[in-house]
């Protein structure tokens, strides 16, 4: 490890020799914002739609998606992987969501008419806590970036799908998001196949 | 025991990153890429049959053995070795998933690409000095 000569900062460790445990495992909410806040307004610069924004969301999420998952799975799971549809939700919404956001998920469901759509609900999702949409954009929802952290999860795991963040208004005014999880044909015959 | 090649193998079969020990004099060259690849298929079956990562001894060929370790995002560890003591295969197997983890965490490295960092081909070869004593 190189010293500086006085008055530079300490170095940081290469990358190599960080442990890859825990460590403190909390941000500061202000600086997620702040950091959320430049993604979004980067976004919304260069998209010339509002799909164009949530795909690019997406796309920011599904980068720390794949990362996520090869992470939380050394540390939750040593050397066992996922290699069904249910557990892997399960992870999902457990370990996963705990690591990330503090609690679990509130509901996952399946769609009871399409056995390749699958529901995860949240109450309150971080990304849109300090966020306000005009209401010319529709139904558009930072929690894009959620579903594209989920996208990134599932399609790292080899179990392609796409994820949407869908804001829906409960009975008592109160407003949560659902990200709906639609699996490529071939995922679902696969594991009709090791059923 | 001699450890020959080990190759990390992405998502499209494309490979990530080698290291060549030793090639047998009498063969041709790249002929140990040639025969990981080949085991690639079998690695591919094995993956979804089982929850390991550790995959051990996927294939044979001649008197060289194929030792294989699937990730949670079912990037392939493979090495060409000839001998049959798989602890120390597993070990180093292992340390190098926790290595290729701590490339991923790196942001500006775009997974699925190639591995040119000088330190992780550094780590990689005194781990294999480690578990196969050069």
């Amino acid at each position: 490890m190189q010293s500086g000569s006085s008055g530079r900062p300490k170095r940081l460790q290469p990358l190599v020799d960080r442990p890859l445990s825990k460590g403190k495992g909390e941000v500061t909410l202000s600086a997620f914002g702040f950091l959320f806040s430049e993604m979004v307004q980067k976004c919304q610069n260069k998209a010339r739609t509002v799909q164009e924004l949530e795909s690019r969301l997406c796309n920011y999420g599904e980068h720390v998606g794949v990362r996520v998952l090869e992470l939380l799975t050394h540390r939750e799971k040593g050397l066992k992987r996922e290699t069904r549809l249910i557990p892997l939700l399960s992870f999902l919404t457990g370990s996963v969501w705990k690591t990330l956001f503090g609690r679990p998920a509130d509901a996952l469901e399946r769609h009871t008419q399409n056995e390749d759509e699958y529901m995860i609900t949240d109450k309150d999702p971080i990304t849109n806590k300090f966020v306000s949409v005009p209401s010319d954009m529709g139904a558009f929802s930072c929690a894009a970036f959620v579903a594209g952290i989920i996208q990134g999860m599932i399609s790292g795991a080899d179990f392609k799908g796409t994820v949407t963040a869908h804001p829906v208004s409960n009975d008592d005014g109160s407003s949560k998001t659902i990200y709906l999880i639609k699996f490529d044909a071939e995922v679902i015959a696969r594991e009709k196949r090791f059923a | 025991m001699s450890v020959l090649t080990f190759i990390i193998v992405g998502k499209r079969d494309n490979p990530l990153y080698e290291l060549v020990w030793q090639m047998r004099k009498d063969e041709p060259a790249h002929l140990n890429q040639f025969v990981i690849h080949a085991a690639l298929d079998i690695v591919e079956d094995h993956v979804w049959s089982t929850q390991n990562m550790f995959l051990k001894t996927v294939d044979k060929y001649n008197d060289l053995y194929i030792s294989a370790f699937s990730t949670a995002s079912n990037v392939k560890l493979m090495l060409l070795h000839d001998s049959r003591s798989e602890d120390s295969i597993k070990g180093f197997l292992s340390d190098v998933y926790e290595l290729y983890i701590k490339t991923l965490c790196n942001p500006f490295y775009d997974v699925g690409t190639v591995i040119h960092s000088t330190s992780f081909d550094a780590r990689v070869k005194s781990l294999a000095k480690k578990y196969f004593g050069g």
